[in-house]
């Protein structure tokens, strides 16, 4: 365990005892005695493909459930609620970016960015409460990440390149002020020379609007731009082999 | 709501294949509402044939027989009731008046009618309505003939046409009256009943083009010219049926049996609105085979939208797991695939209903005037609107595998897609 200066809040994510299978009749994927981040904290996760990472993400998330041990969330256990209460506070709590394909074809880019506020009148609240309306905090964060032209935002998603399209799904995590924004190799889509400038991009932005940021990668490259670097296998006594 | 919104977005997304299935569900909604619409008009037509008169009297035969040749001028009657039987008939206290036809020439296959101008004052179709003469007037002379609508327009005659009667009810006649010409002097509007295929002459019209024939053939060597017929006594010796009309509805079974037992000759006296009813219950058959067709072509388009459902959620099950990740719940997954296919179903429904109106609307004439029938589809009727609320119910239960199939994925599934 890496004993980083003690938080001051509540840690934004803490493991304790965790230790999941896919199927009972087969072996943990993940078994961590203890992980945790602290609020506003930036943090590279890297791993090799089939490490369990997905699935890691999956409990932090609260879609997938941990068969013993602890996952807090901002002080709240995981386990402890139900189904409906997981997802809901997923939905206020959350950002969450994939490797690809993050945005709903749809949609258009505005739409797309607002989306988390159609499942979570917190965060609904908390965009027009920081910028005046949810279209304002979109236009800011997109404008942020470089995408500030209006022609732009109008047209559909599809027609974005893949380095607009992370940056759109960058921009709808970071809506409405999420505590913790998850990104599950958001770069590994991307040109080597774009991937350096999303990540500072994405940093500078969880940085401004305080969410803690788990980066999940097995680009080494990056790790460097990160306060705090970790390997899953360090802190995961399973050995799984096979998929994540 | 943020669901329905994103169904319709999602499907708007994917608008051709959903044009093809509502396209698909409205036609089925139009064919399945217009046979109904059809089917019921034609029923009630059917049975408005003939309206306000309570008896048809005949030759003893068949109810259904009797109905055949007198009303629809089908087959040919058995034999005649005499004409003193009629005479005793129209003399009865509790009738209040005939109308004799006297059937058996045509004129190029269209049946002749013998009767008298009381035809066109007693006889009544559809919900009482009374013919009306389009052109000219009710016949007069013993040679003047009213043409019913469909035969003055299949033949192409118009008033002041000559016309020549064959014998026989056959199209193709080898014995015509052609010694006897008949003149064309009204042509009656349409009705949608079988008076519109018939020819309407006199009795005595009818009994002077016969007077020098015996046994269903001219008396060879004897040939009387039509100016000298109007001469002679031209009273009929019997006629083919007889509509009666009484004083009072509530004499009807009484005066029925009188004639049904009447030992001086073998008559027979139908209730034309009960006979109708036992013909159309003849051909249910027909009509329900006509509705389960049109049943089992809707069960097509709701096959059709669970195949696009279907094909569909293979495709978007990224979305889902996107959805799922936003915060989503499973129910929520599950109500975008149902709020799809209702959206589909309910479109379907209002198109298919757009669709037959639109049809209705630009064919009413046509349809007017070939059958006689009037559709109009505003307002649905309760019947229609049920037929339209087991769509929807078929569209959401259409729905169900599929939004189940979302459910479980967005379960199993999680944030990660599994392809």
């Amino acid at each position: 365990m890496n004993a980083v200066s003690a938080p001051v809040q509540a840690p934004v994510l803490a493991l304790h005892q965790v230790s999941f299978r896919w199927r009972r009749d087969l072996p943990p994927v993940l078994t961590i005695p203890a992980f945790q981040m602290a609020a506003g904290e930036r943090l590279f996760l890297a791993g090799p493909s089939g490490a369990g990472k997905s699935t890691l993400l999956a409990l932090i998330a609260g879609i997938a459930m941990p068969q013993a041990g602890d996952v807090k969330v901002l002080g709240r256990s995981l386990p402890g609620l139900g189904a409906a209460a997981r997802d809901r506070f997923r939905a206020d709590h959350l950002g969450i970016i994939f490797q690809m394909f993050n945005l709903l074809p749809y949609l258009p880019v505005l739409e797309n960015v607002m989306l988390p506020c159609r499942f979570s009148p917190a965060r609904r609240q908390q965009a027009v409460a920081r910028d005046g309306s949810q279209e304002a905090q979109a236009r800011r964060l997109l404008g942020a990440l470089g995408l500030q032209a209006d022609t732009l935002l109008r047209r559909p998603v599809t027609e974005l390149s893949v380095g607009q399209q992370q940056r759109v799904a960058a921009a709808r995590a970071l809506m409405g002020a999420p505590d913790l924004v998850i990104a599950d190799e958001p770069t590994s889509a991307l040109d080597a020379d774009r991937r350096l400038e999303f990540v500072e991009l994405l940093a500078q932005e969880c940085d401004a609007s305080g969410a803690a940021l788990l980066f999940v990668s097995h680009d080494m490259s990056l790790a460097g731009r990160f306060p705090r670097q970790l390997n899953l296998a360090e802190i995961n006594e399973a050995r799984p082999e096979g998929a994540s | 709501m943020t669901v329905l919104s994103l169904a319709r977005r999602s499907l708007w997304n994917r608008r051709s294949t959903a044009a093809l299935v509502v396209f698909s569900v409205a036609l089925s909604v139009a064919l399945l509402l217009g046979v109904e619409r059809l089917r019921t008009e034609a029923r009630e037509s059917f049975a408005n044939t003939l309206s306000g008169v309570d008896l048809i009297v005949g030759a003893r035969s068949g109810p259904i027989n009797l109905l055949l040749y007198s009303v629809f001028r089908l087959g040919d009657p058995v034999s005649n009731v005499s004409w003193d039987s009629y005479q005793k008939l129209a003399a009865h206290p509790q009738v209040e008046w005939t109308v004799p036809l006297s059937l058996g020439d045509s004129l190029r296959g269209f049946p002749v009618i013998g009767t008298t101008t009381d035809y066109f004052e007693y006889y009544r179709y559809g919900r009482g309505e009374p013919l009306r003469l389009a052109q000219g007037e009710q016949f007069d002379d013993v040679f003047d003939a009213v043409l019913g609508a469909a035969v003055a327009r299949r033949l192409g005659y118009g008033l002041g046409d000559s016309i020549v009667l064959a014998h026989g009810t056959g199209a193709v006649s080898l014995t015509k009256h052609d010694d006897k010409p008949f003149t064309v002097v009204g042509i009656l509007a349409p009705t949608g009943t079988p008076v519109d295929n018939s020819v309407h002459i006199s009795l005595e019209g009818m009994e002077a083009v016969h007077v020098d024939w015996r046994g269903g053939a001219p008396i060879p060597g004897l040939s009387i010219p039509a100016d000298r017929v109007r001469n002679m006594n031209l009273t009929p010796d019997s006629v083919t049926a007889v509509l009666v009309g009484l004083t009072s509805r509530r004499a009807v079974f009484q005066v029925q049996r009188q004639i049904n037992t009447d030992r001086s000759e073998a008559m027979m006296a139908i209730l034309p609105g009960l006979t109708l009813q036992q013909l159309w219950d003849l051909m249910r058959v027909g009509e329900n085979a006509l509705l389960a067709v049109s049943a089992l072509v809707l069960l097509v388009a709701l096959t059709v939208m669970l195949t696009a459902l279907l094909t569909g959620l293979n495709e978007r099950r990224r979305e889902m797991a996107l959805l799922r990740a936003l915060g989503a719940r499973p129910w929520q997954i599950f109500a975008l695939i149902i709020g799809e296919s209702l959206l589909l179903s309910l479109l379907g429904a209002l198109l298919g209903v757009l669709l037959l109106q639109g049809l209705a609307l630009g064919a009413a004439g046509w349809i007017s005037g070939q059958l006689g029938l009037t559709i109009s589809l505003w307002p649905p009727t309760l019947h229609e609107l049920k037929i339209l609320a087991a769509l929807l119910a078929g569209g959401i239960l259409v729905g169900l595998w599929p939004a189940w199939r979302a459910y479980r994925n967005a379960l199993a599934d999680g944030m990660t897609i599994r392809m």
